[in-house]
């Protein structure tokens, strides 16, 4: 009874809850870093440097006045949030934060489950978010979301093939599709897959800045070419959604990439002998500080990087991405046969 | 007891979804009530243990191909709003024809009985749970060898043929 219902049911609370607090604060680190690389000090009123404005703004959304245009699809406009919030959030139900560990005399692992198709699960579910964004353009009766999200959708579908084509090199290396197997074969292989995939890495990396609509590729919120984007005509807390929905996929990308390539809850060089105080540290302070690096880099590419224009991302992302991953496909498979037998 | 409960209720939304995409007048609804109906289809493929089905499922149907079909449905509405056919009643006899095959078919499906599944050789329910794709990557790469690479040639051959069809001159 308690292992079957009320373990999961408590992981599943906690895992929310920590998701959408820490979504909240990834706008203020955001807003901070980029402070910070402009000179500038970032938001300091609410509290003491403003640790408190995510609490603040909260407020605000919820109290802003929620309007639906008049000849706006209504029901499609109201869905529209929630069918890109929801897969965002779902997908942390196959990301393994930590090892088995003893909790109160009981073993837990530290992931909500852990099915045999867990990759391929998150890419599924990833697939789901698309209809949110081409929905909510749509249902909004307005031209610029509309453009936006023709924009957004063409983007998102097309960087999706060059992930996934990525993932299977990731797949055949690691001879498994759950997520604890990956992070497992890592460690019987004694390597991060950092190491022995290093194009497929960077690869997962640009396909990632690109699904999540983060900078450079972010042509669906060009603000000066389409007035904010698909979800111009949003208010109050159904913008929100759609914000912070950016944020929690920002979230999920960075996990996923550190099961996949950093080793996920595992200590750094854990075989090293002289390494091995390492392994002391809790392995889900591993995992959540790998996380925060990846998160920190998605900031500074944000700060740092102009936009694409559209026609560059897409000959980036067919042209470049695409044949690159096949290649490193077939160059994984022939490496595989040969030298590895 | 549960298992039935869930087959009964997920049948229930799949065909209560099924007539609502051939129901909607409007297009754009239609192709989302298509979407929900793949979704449902997927949770009764996890009900049979065929996870990596399912998850197929929601990747190809759900998340790729009816992604395409809203596209194509949203460009047309654009264009000019969704007007009443002139005699939407003209082509009901193929229908009415199609769905007697149907019939015919799934008539002829229960009176055979073949519809139990049948577990292949050596291969056991909860095994098949832990080792969905591994199972089914053997399946595909012995049993059904040819079968799978002519349904490759085949999507080889719609792809080239997408291409010259997108290309006005080669």
């Amino acid at each position: 009874m308690i292992d079957t219902y009320l373990i999961p049911l408590l992981k599943i609370l906690f895992v929310l809850n920590a998701t959408l607090i820490g979504v909240t604060y990834m706008v203020l680190l955001e807003r901070k870093v980029i402070a910070w690389v402009q000179v500038r000090l970032g938001p300091m009123r609410v509290g003491p440097y403003g640790v408190l404005q995510p609490i603040a703004d909260a407020v605000k959304l919820i109290l802003k006045e929620d309007i639906t245009p008049t000849r706006a699809d209504k029901w499609v406009f109201t869905a529209a949030p929630i069918i890109v919030m929801v897969p965002a959030l779902i997908t942390f139900a196959v990301i393994p934060f930590g090892p088995v560990v003893n909790l109160f005399g009981r073993q837990v692992s530290l992931a909500i489950t852990d099915v045999n198709v867990g990759l391929l699960y998150i890419v599924s579910v990833a697939s789901i978010g698309v209809y949110g964004i081409i929905l909510g353009g749509w249902a909004s009766n307005s031209k610029f979301p509309l453009l936006a999200s023709l924009r957004a959708s063409a983007q998102l579908i097309s960087y999706e093939v060059a992930v996934t084509m990525t993932l299977v090199s990731l797949i055949m290396t690691a001879g498994t599709l759950s997520m604890v197997g990956i992070v497992n074969s890592q460690d019987t292989h004694r390597v991060w897959f950092l190491f022995v995939q290093p194009v497929a890495f960077v690869l997962f990396f640009i396909g990632g800045l690109a699904e999540t609509n983060r900078a450079p590729f972010d042509m669906a919120e060009a603000e000066q070419e389409l007035t904010g984007g698909f979800h111009t005509e949003y208010s109050g807390m159904r913008f929100a959604l759609f914000f912070l929905a950016e944020y929690a996929n920002m979230i999920v990308v960075s996990s996923v990439a550190t099961t996949l390539f950093l080793g996920g809850w595992l200590a750094p060089f854990s075989h090293v002998s002289w390494l091995a105080f390492l392994g002391y540290v809790p392995g889900w302070i591993w995992f959540l500080t790998k996380t925060f690096v990846f998160l920190y880099i998605f900031l500074w590419v944000r700060a740092t990087l102009p936009r694409y224009r559209y026609d560059q991302l897409m000959r980036l992302g067919w042209k470049v991405l695409i044949p690159v991953a096949i290649a490193n496909v077939v160059a994984t498979g022939i490496v595989k046969v040969l030298l590895l037998r | 007891m549960l298992h039935a409960i869930a087959f009964y209720v997920l049948s229930f939304f799949i065909l209560g979804f099924a007539v609502l995409v051939i129901s909607t007048r409007n297009t754009v609804h239609s192709v989302l009530y298509l979407v929900l109906n793949f979704l449902a289809i997927a949770a009764l493929y996890v009900l049979l243990t065929a996870q990596f089905l399912a998850v197929i499922q929601v990747l190809v149907y759900a998340g790729g191909i009816v992604v395409l079909y809203l596209f194509v449905v949203m460009l047309v509405n654009l264009k000019r709003p969704p007007e009443d056919h002139s005699a939407p009643q003209r082509h009901a006899w193929i229908g009415f024809a199609l769905a007697g095959v149907v019939l015919a078919e799934l008539g002829g499906i229960l009176v055979m009985g073949r519809v139990a599944p049948q577990p292949g050789p050596n291969m056991e329910m909860s095994d098949l749970a832990l080792h969905n794709v591994e199972r089914i990557g053997m399946l595909l790469y012995t049993d059904y060898l040819i079968p799978f690479e002519l349904a490759s040639m085949l999507l080889l051959v719609a792809m080239v043929g997408a291409i010259i069809l997108a290309k006005r001159e080669l």
